[in-house]
């Protein structure tokens, strides 16, 4: 825990660098602003910590940072934080319906195939969360777009899910059915990837499970099939699965990504494709800095769940 | 014994059988595909023709036969995913064994850095890298200019190494405390030796998982480039895997459905039969057999 | 005779494996009395572990039981899982070899205990559960029982763990205690304490121990009958004071002569090894390794029957012991 913050000022000061590598701010912003005067160019090279000095340079990005001193972005000279805040929220709410359904299920379902190794639907399980690995998430995209958009339109006269946006355009205010109409095909692909993921350690950490000696002292005791299944195996199960699941938070947001990018769902990824693809150093940093921040987090959720799942390594 | 064992798998038998006539179609591709990689199939009218005897998959928006075009694209994605694996395999087996015999301060640096790797979302990385390395010019002058093929490869490669070094290292963790190795030690054998001779040897039943997940990885991971218009462009109308699938983007709302589905369904297999030889090639080679079964 | 809680007919167990059948336990006998320590030896695949597992349900569903098992006299093999359930833990409990890997890694040891309490005697408060657990703790030598209760099982040691194992196991007061190689995995003196607090529970609470082993030290100290096993089948039965003194059977001969004893320079081994259960031999299981065995032994599978104040299944026992025939 205590490595938390160095580590984070360490990798956000690596992505500063290769930002500034890689995306050139400078450039982007003259690319941008042909006609911009010599004070404006100072000001930006300022306010984003520009100098030729990296240390330097980062410091004084960070000062201007945590002061909340956020420069505007390149073009358009938009405040940051609205966008970023509105794309965070439609990224969590995506995800966390995306993730808590892909657990849930992966869970149930790889429960339900550890349970009869070999059998049919065992076998099914299995193929099926190798399909869902092996077919990269945007062509699941894809595919659910030419289905439920495209044909579905063709063959019933309407589109059962939307393929773009939170709401059709020019919609104000919240109206949750309409979110969710929305949200149904990215979510259902990246619910897709979990699902895959999880049933599989599940179904393994399970099957293990199931053969320790501990389950057979369960079952000498005399109480319920159900008992024996929850309390002993599930529960034993359950710890490396975990350890795992918040080590893969990156391959869910990777997903998200590419979701959202293709039914062109206004959140996270579409805000990072956008920017990156003009260089627009002032919108990614803080960007970046949420990213790292949040992997952090679930790197440190993860240890913490496993000492509570796991007494034999909690720290005395 | 393993063979017998990866033999037993039927899926990944077929898969060996449907992997090898591909590469063997791609590898003879002057004679298998039917038009060159630029030529249109005829004088226009020309594009977007659907499947038919003229053209087996169909054509592209500007007319050329998309069977031939796929042929060539399997084979580059091929040779990207193949030899970025194989870069990223020798590089991850050196500093795993390393890692994993010496522990110490090493491996922990090694360690942290890959789990921060892996922890950040995959695409995100994967363009941010790609800018920068491409960026430095010294290093563009070596590998190759961002767009090109040769950047692509020691780009994957730069990321396929940290899975590869973690399961060799794994590896590596288990069979040190072993008393094989002890008794090595304890005729003075030199601990490059020791890694040489015993270790490595031991463990190549992981190394060629790691293998054959870092190639399925490295297709996957050119293809999502090229799908976001990051792959490699080459000039006179090459394309790749990763091109073809990723003008199936446009291709969904206007109904031309075969620019899409063929890709698509290549890509498809090509994974799917990668996979099902890793998970095969995992269990042949894992000591355990209990595995309810 | 005290009354008989535990009675065994003719069980036998077949598993199905790729290679054919394997017969396990083919025709096995035993008789439990209430109160008394009963050793069952026999060497690995001998099929001693199989029978009691059997006669508890514990086997996999693919294994093929037939006989019968009649436990306070009710059948066992067949009952619906609902009596099974409550026989177990409840009226028969059993113990196993390795401590560590039966107790479960994330449940506090007096959790496991209260678990037990609470499947059979549902009655039973989570509080006066807890003070019942700390109270068995306590009976099978645990010190500091109030607090170690609250411990997790990788936080004591293997004889501790046993303990903690035997605790659980006479939770409900069973009728039958069954110890499978409850020993066999500990250090030498801590055998002995193990052995003892057996010992102790079976006097305090009256129970019926089934004592089952490869180890004729074991036998000799706690037993009160032995039942010597061999592939697949009993093959000796008696008291273990005239078991150890005129043993009958060629095999209980071997083993007790194969004990390290004063005077002897050497070991003496029984040569050969134990038959491959998949496929048989068609008559008694020990002749092709006897040294007594002639044309008849080798082609009729004998019966168990009386020899004195034992029970032998040695068609020479006669001509073996009285006679004094050599070899």
């Amino acid at each position: 825990m205590v490595w938390a913050l160095p580590t984070l000022l360490l990798v956000t000061f690596l992505v500063y660098i290769a930002l500034r590598l890689g995306t050139d701010p400078l450039q982007s912003y003259l690319r941008t602003n042909p006609r911009a005067s010599r004070d404006k160019i100072e000001q930006y090279k300022a306010v984003n910590g520009l100098s030729s000095n990296y240390v330097l340079g980062y410091f004084h990005w960070l000062k201007n940072f945590v002061t909340f001193n956020w420069p505007r972005s390149i073009k358009g000279s938009r405040e940051v934080w609205p966008e970023l805040k509105d794309a965070l929220v439609n990224t969590i709410r995506l995800g966390s319906l995306a993730t808590f359904l892909g657990v849930v299920i992966g869970l149930l379902v790889g429960m339900f195939a550890a349970l009869k190794p070999g059998s049919r639907r065992d076998v099914a399980v299995n193929t099926g969360a190798f399909l869902g690995i092996s077919i990269p998430p945007y062509i699941t995209a894809v595919l659910f777009q030419l289905v439920f958009s495209v044909y579905w339109s063709r063959w019933f006269g309407h589109t059962l899910f939307p393929t773009s946006g939170v709401y059709p355009a020019g919609h104000t205010g919240f109206d949750l059915v309409l979110m969710l109409k929305h949200m149904a095909l990215p979510t259902m692909v990246v619910a897709i990837q979990v699902v895959a993921v999880y049933s599989r350690y599940m179904r393994s950490s399970l099957l293990d499970v199931l053969n320790s000696d501990f389950m057979r002292t369960a079952r000498s005791k005399g109480i319920s099939e159900r008992q024996i299944l929850f309390r002993h195996g599930v529960r034993n199960a359950l710890i490396p699965v975990v350890t795992i699941a918040a080590l893969d938070i990156g391959a869910i947001i990777g997903g998200l990504i590419i979701s959202e990018n293709i039914f062109a769902y206004p959140g996270m990824g579409v805000y990072f494709l956008s920017a990156f693809g003009t260089g627009d150093f002032p919108l990614l940093m803080p960007w970046m800095v949420l990213v790292v921040a949040s992997t952090l987090i679930f790197n440190l959720i993860a240890d913490v769940s496993y000492a509570f799942l796991d007494p034999r390594i909690r720290l005395d | 014994m393993a063979l017998r064992r990866f033999l037993s798998h039927k899926a990944a038998v077929g898969s060996c059988v449907l992997l090898a006539l591909m590469v063997l179609a791609v590898i003879l591709s002057p004679f298998t595909a039917r038009y060159g990689v630029n030529q249109s199939v005829r004088k226009p009218p020309n594009t977007f023709l659907p499947p038919q005897k003229l053209a087996w998959f169909g054509t592209d928006d500007i007319g050329r036969d998309l069977y031939s075009r796929l042929i060539y694209g399997i084979r580059v994605s091929l040779i990207i995913g193949l030899f970025s694996a194989l870069i990223s395999t020798i590089v991850g087996c050196v500093v795993g064994a390393v890692a994993g015999f010496r522990g110490g301060r090493f491996d922990d640096v090694v360690m942290r850095v890959t789990d921060l790797f892996l922890a950040f979302p995959f695409l995100v990385a994967l363009l941010v890298i790609r800018n920068t390395i491409g960026s430095i010019h010294w290093l563009t002058v070596i590998i190759g200019d961002k767009s090109s093929a040769r950047f692509i490869v020691f780009l994957l490669a730069f990321f396929g190494w940290m899975g590869v070094a973690r399961i060799v290292r794994g590896q590596v963790l288990a069979l040190k405390e072993r008393e094989f190795i002890e008794a090595a030690r304890a005729v003075g054998a030199t601990r490059r030796y020791i890694v040489r001779k015993h270790l490595l040897p031991n463990s190549i039943g992981p190394i060629m998982v790691a293998l054959s997940f870092a190639v399925v990885g490295a297709i996957t991971a050119e293809s999502t480039l090229a799908f976001f218009g990051y792959g490699p462009q080459a000039g006179d109308g090459a394309t790749s895997l990763g091109i073809l699938v990723g003008a199936a983007k446009g291709a969904v709302q206007t109904g031309y459905w075969w620019i899409a589905v063929f890709p698509c369904f290549a890509l498809v297999l090509i994974s799917l039969a990668i996979n099902f030889i890793g998970d095969a090639l995992r269990d042949a080679t894992d000591p355990r057999l209990d595995r309810g079964e | 005779m005290s009354e008989l809680v535990l009675s065994i007919r003719d069980l036998r167990v077949t598993f199905d494996t790729p290679l054919g059948p394997l017969e396990a336990v083919r025709g096995v006998d035993i008789d439990v009395h209430a109160g008394e320590m009963m050793g069952v030896v026999g060497e690995s695949g001998s099929g001693k572990s199989v029978t009691f597992l059997a006669a508890m349900g514990l086997l996999p569903h693919r294994a093929k039981i037939t006989g019968s098992v009649l436990l306070n006299g009710q059948e066992m093999i067949g009952a619906p899982n609902k009596v099974l359930r409550n026989m177990r833990g409840g009226l028969m409990s059993m113990i196993f070899q390795d401590p560590l890997s039966a107790l479960n890694p994330v449940h506090r040891v007096g959790d496991q205990i209260v678990e037990m309490l609470q499947a059979h005697q549902s009655q039973l408060s989570d509080k006066d559960a807890s003070k019942r657990a700390v109270e068995l703790l306590d009976i099978v030598g645990i010190p500091q029982a109030a607090e170690r209760a609250h411990q997790y099982p990788h936080e004591f040691s293997g004889g501790m763990r046993q303990r903690v194992v035997i605790a659980i196991a006479i939770a409900n007061n069973p009728k039958v205690l069954i110890a499978d190689e409850p020993t066999t995995a500990l250090d030498v003196t801590v055998q002995a304490q193990i052995l003892e607090v057996i010992e102790r529970v079976q006097k305090t609470f009256g129970t019926a121990v089934v004592l089952i082993t490869h180890d004729l030290g074991v036998i000799a100290r706690v037993a009160d009958r032995v039942n010597v096993m061999y592939a697949g089948r009993n093959v000796e039965k008696g008291g273990v004071d005239s078991l150890f003194d005129h043993p009958s059977h060629p095999y209980t001969r071997g083993l007790l002569a194969s004990l390290p004893h004063e005077g002897a320079e050497r070991l003496t081994p029984i040569t050969g090894f134990p038959p491959n259960m998949l496929m048989p031999p068609p008559g008694c299981g020990f002749a092709p390794r006897c040294s007594f065995a002639n044309d008849g032994c080798l082609t009729s599978l004998p019966a168990l029957r009386s020899f004195g104040d034992l029970e032998t299944a040695c068609l020479r026992a006669e001509q073996i012991v009285v006679d004094g025939a050599r070899p």
